[in-house]
């Protein structure tokens, strides 16, 4: 079960670095052929600096730790027990491939619905660059299934 | 690229459908993402959970309606996009991801569109994700990175 005090708790931040190589493999995975986010050819004519990050992978760099599961389990989810339910994503600067990112997260609600059956975390992410440069922010929400242990 | 005097409010993006979602899929979009929770991957797992088999992440879909977005508008036009994901997403499905615009409106002096955006599952119809994604058309309005 999830505890209301943990309302606030901020996490430790996430450090990552936005790799070229990580980049084509996201390509490839989600079937991109928008040469935009496979050419550095194309990205530079674009205006780009280098490659750009997708919409969605900045959620998957936030995920690069050993174990991105973490700080979740440390607040008594189950993974048994998880499922995705929202994700926003707000933008406000492009990033590229070269970039350091740093994902700084809190926990912005815990709720319980059908007399705790179902339980909701709300996660907010703010994203910088390595210029501290603001690139996103994030809002993940998460649902604990209850009923099925 | 398209321009703000080009939409109008009932217009439909072009349709984005995606492949198959095999088991290679999943496992290219685990490694690829980092999301390495086995209820994606592990069969073994997905069943201790409940499940019938494993299922798609939730994100492989939010990117599909990403590719959407960006095979539409500069990926720097998008201010926002907002999902939820409102089924699973089973093994097998072919996403067919569709946008409409809704909201055409000058805000603050700004472009500003917004898109109704799903991803549905064409082998049993039901959507999948559904959500909003906002649009800045104003010109120019990316020149300063």
């Amino acid at each position: 079960m999830l505890d209301t005090n943990d309302i606030g708790k901020v996490f430790d931040p996430i450090t990552a670095s936005v790799e070229k190589g990580r980049l084509s493999r996201f390509a490839k995975a989600i079937g991109e052929n928008n040469p935009i986010y496979l050419d550095d050819a194309t990205a530079k004519n674009a205006g780009y600096d280098d490659l750009p990050v997708p919409p969605t992978f900045l959620f998957c760099l936030k995920m690069d730790v050993p174990e991105p599961f973490e700080n979740y389990e440390k607040l008594g989810v189950s993974l048994l027990k998880l499922l995705h339910a929202n994700q926003s994503f707000e933008y406000f600067n492009a990033a590229v491939a070269g970039d350091v990112l740093t994902f700084s997260s809190v926990v912005e609600d815990i709720y319980a619905k059908k007399g705790g059956a179902l339980e909701f975390l709300i996660e907010k992410t703010k994203v910088v660059n390595q210029k501290n440069v603001h690139i996103a922010d994030l809002v993940t929400t998460l649902v604990i299934r209850n009923e099925i242990t | 690229m398209i321009t703000f005097d080009d939409i109008n409010i009932g217009d439909f993006l072009p349709v984005l459908s995606t492949e198959k979602i095999s088991r290679t899929t999943l496992a290219l979009y685990a490694g690829a993402s980092g999301d390495y929770n086995p209820i994606h991957i592990d069969i073994d797992f997905a069943k201790s959970a409940g499940m019938d088999d494993v299922f798609a992440h939730g994100m492989l879909s939010m990117a599909y309606l990403g590719r959407l977005l960006t095979n539409w508008v500069d990926q720097r036009n998008i201010k926002k996009i907002d999902v939820r994901f409102t089924a699973i997403t089973p093994l097998f499905a072919q996403m067919i991801c569709t946008g409409l615009v809704q909201k055409k409106d000058v805000l603050n002096g700004e472009n500003i569109i917004e898109v109704l955006v799903e991803a549905k599952d064409s082998n049993s119809g039901e959507i999948k994700l559904s959500g909003i994604a906002t649009i800045n058309l104003t010109e120019d309005q990316y020149s300063k990175a």
